[in-house]
């Protein structure tokens, strides 16, 4: 049994070895990916584009814009000379912000009353306008903090006590610095891994029976499980090397930190290509043509790639959706890769996750292989 | 070209499509059924965020400050913690987001200084709901924060109102409750119309391999282009019939608001819809003679479509050389144009940029889809 196996991995191999342009297929398309959507991928908020209108003109309200103008989360596109001309350019699309001072705005600062400070936002990308306006209400309650202590300890003097100010301190555990790359590579690591296997294996072994080297295979003494093992032992290989080349990449380029134990990601690595070959293997199973296989891998890979929780929080989707995330291992592996990347736990940890996966992958590979076998004769 | 050979293909598509009830049933059921799933399950509304705390005081001061973040809808409160460590090891599981921790002392020092301190510890590894979650529990201190001032001052008879000094009133266009559905489900319209366009012409064309029909169509005198016109105009029609599903659900169901015009949408849904259908074509006529060429245009059609068309992921904050890549996705120009329509209403005057990119991008398409072609038979 190990001979014929050995025979047929040598097979793939010098097929591989052959192929000049299947080897730059194999790895050219994953890392310049990795390098485009790491650049893709952000949720950070910065030079949000603002139009200004400044009806005060005095040296607060001239404080206040310049707070804003500096920071590097909002960019001054227009100073806006009326109130119609920051609606027109939030309507069309020149700025996503419009901020309005008031004309009494330092008066009612000085009196020691609240000054309202007018926010137009366009909503269109919630996440966006949200962050956004909450670095409006930073910057204004860091601009108004004097004023309002000012206000509080007279207050307090008048009443013969110290007023009172609850703060809250934030500590950032494990991405201090907030940068959302961190979060994004790892998952991207994960991401391609499982679109490059699921289509190397589902296209091989498709391929293979459109061009009729299948049933030449089968012919010989070999048996659909030693097949089944020859085939997708490669693409093991392949999806290892794959997933440590572009792991590298996106570290050393976008210098994302690995914290943890590489053997424990090879492990959840591992499990998770099982499951991603077992996938592939299903596929194959079920098309016939390598067009099917495409149009199958995107209805597929889509939905996999949408509900692992790659940018969108499992926990804020419907209990139905969370029940059915738990049948998708790039869930799984998501959370084992950034848990070594960032967290840098241990097997203590993700314990769970690994089992998730090698269930899922073994009772996958097992319906594979009866499939397999099935769509043989 | 002849628009009678046209003609001849096209009634042939249509009878295959009318004599097999099931593959028009799957063509028809596959959007509805990825609407309901991408639809339900990309959602960046952060709620109900895991949160355990850790009272070193315990007092009633302490527990008034924990109840208010129990309450608030934005957080789930999973435990109370007895020690650091274990505040440490429920951040590193992943049972909680967010720990609060209370200090000995909390409310000893707002009695005699006037100053409480609260920290909170995030699990910054998700940046999103962790930027997101320090805004709401910020807000919740600020919240206890100025009751208790307030509180403060009437007990001694003070008539202050409020002693935040600069009050930010914010105004929220479009989208004026900031859920994330409202932008997300149009994109998740042109997404599911990309994954179904490129499925429908696929498999027209796996078909004739399949049964073997493809030598009698290459051997007929019928042209490339006449072959692809007449392939993809059912195929049109019933990806139209998809759209409005789509549509119908993203206005129906998920109560997107739509405040544009139906002719700028119907038009734009076709431009695109012949995009991906070219597309979907492209692939599946080339795969056979250039297998490379083919997985390579696999591989980026598929994350594009999610990562760079603006969807999900602001384009304005990409550096300007992936911003520039953007322009290649077709996704982004339909993304754009249905995110206008649907929560701004925008006028004809400013689609007409997009539209033009569109249709540019439609007759390349259109173009190369019907060279890929090639009457022979290896």
């Amino acid at each position: 049994m190990i001979g014929r196996i050995f025979h047929l991995l040598l097979k793939e191999f010098l097929q591989l070895k052959r192929d000049k342009s299947a080897r730059f297929r194999l790895l050219v398309p994953p890392v310049i990916q990795m390098l485009l959507f790491g650049y893709a991928a952000t949720f950070e908020v910065f030079n949000v584009a603002t139009v200004v209108l400044d009806q005060d003109q005095t040296q607060e309200s001239r404080a206040l814009v310049a707070d804003f103008v500096h920071s590097s989360r909002f960019k001054l596109v227009a100073v806006a000379t009326g109130r119609r001309q920051v609606q027109d350019a939030v309507e069309n699309s020149t700025a996503q912000v419009g901020i309005v001072v008031p004309q009494g705005f330092s008066e009612l600062l000085r009196k020691g009353q609240s000054a309202p400070l007018q926010v137009l936002v366009d909503g269109t990308n919630s996440n966006t306008a949200l962050i956004a306006l909450g670095y409006v209400g930073q910057i204004a309650g860091a601009f108004g903090q004097p004023y309002a202590l000012d206000l509080a300890q007279r207050t307090g003097r008048a009443l013969g006590r110290p007023m009172v100010n609850v703060s809250l301190q934030e500590r950032y555990w494990y991405n201090p610095n907030l940068n959302s790359r961190w979060f994004f590579v790892p998952g991207l690591i994960g991401t391609l891994a499982l679109i490059t296997i699921v289509n190397l294996t589902a296209f091989a072994i498709v391929r293979e029976r459109e061009v009729g080297t299948l049933e030449q295979i089968l012919v010989t003494p070999i048996q659909p499980i030693e097949f089944i093992i020859g085939k997708t032992l490669p693409f093991f290989l392949i999806g290892l090397l794959e997933v440590s080349i572009v792991a590298v990449v996106g570290m050393l380029w976008f210098q994302v930190p690995f914290v943890g134990n590489p053997l424990v990601l090879l492990l959840g690595t591992s499990l998770f290509l099982l499951s991603a070959l077992a996938i592939g293997l299903l596929i194959s199973t079920l098309c016939k043509t390598q067009q099917q296989a495409f149009a199958s891998n995107f209805f597929v890979l889509n939905p996999m790639f949408i509900l692992s929780g790659f940018s969108f929080p499992i926990s804020s989707m419907p209990d139905a959706l969370q029940w059915l995330t738990y049948l998708d291992p790039l869930r799984y592996f998501l959370i084992i890769i950034r848990d070594t990347y960032l967290k840098g736990v241990g097997i203590d940890v993700v314990w769970p996750q690994m089992a998730g996966l090698a269930t899922l992958g073994l009772s996958l590979f097992a319906l594979a292989v009866l499939r397999f076998r099935k769509s043989l004769d | 070209m002849r628009w009678r050979r046209v003609r001849a293909i096209v009634v042939k598509e249509s009878l295959q499509i009318v004599r097999d009830p099931r593959s028009l049933m799957i063509a028809l059921l596959i959007p509805v059924l990825q609407m309901f799933l991408l639809g339900y399950g990309i959602s960046l509304d952060v709620k109900h965020i895991p949160l355990c705390a850790y009272d070193r005081e315990g007092s009633q001061a302490s527990q008034a400050l924990l109840h208010r973040f129990a309450a608030s809808p934005y957080f789930a409160l999973q435990g109370i913690a007895g020690s650091y460590a274990e505040v440490g090891r429920s951040l590193d599981t992943g049972r909680c987001r967010l720990a609060i921790v209370i200090p000995a002392g909390f409310s000893k020092g707002l009695a005699d200084a006037g100053e409480g301190v609260v920290q909170a510890l995030l699990d910054a590894t998700d940046t999103n709901t962790a930027i997101l979650a320090a805004n709401y529990a910020r807000a919740v201190i600020a919240g206890y924060s100025s009751d208790v001032q307030l509180d403060a001052v009437q007990q001694r008879g003070g008539s202050v109102q409020t002693l935040t000094a600069v009050e930010v009133r914010a105004r929220v266009w479009f989208n004026e409750d900031l859920v994330s559905r409202n932008f997300i489900i149009p994109g998740v319209v042109a997404l599911v119309m990309a994954i179904v366009g490129s499925q429908l012409s696929s498999l027209t064309i796996a078909r004739e391999w399949e049964r073997g029909t493809m030598e009698l169509l290459i051997s007929t005198p019928v042209q490339p282009m006449e072959l692809m016109l007449g392939k993809l105009l059912p195929y049109f029609v019933v990806g139209m019939v998809d759209a409005c599903i789509c549509l119908a659900l993203a206005v129906f169901w998920f109560d997107v608001p739509f405040r544009g015009t139906l002719a700028a949408l119907f038009f734009t849904t076709g431009l695109f819809l012949t995009v991906v259908l070219c597309i979907g074509y492209y692939v599946s006529v080339s795969i056979r003679s250039q297998v490379g060429a083919s997985q390579v245009a696999l591989l980026s059609t598929m994350l594009p479509t999610t990562l760079l068309s603006g969807f999900s992921f602001p384009i304005d904050q990409m550096p300007p050389a992936v911003q520039a890549i953007t322009y290649l996705v077709s996704g982004r120009y339909y993304v754009t144009i249905l995110k206008a329509l649907f929560l701004k209403g925008a006028p004809w005057s400013e689609l007409v940029l997009p539209i033009l990119c569109l249709t540019l991008y439609a007759t390349v398409m259109v173009v190369f889809a019907a060279r890929a072609f090639r009457k022979t038979l290896d």
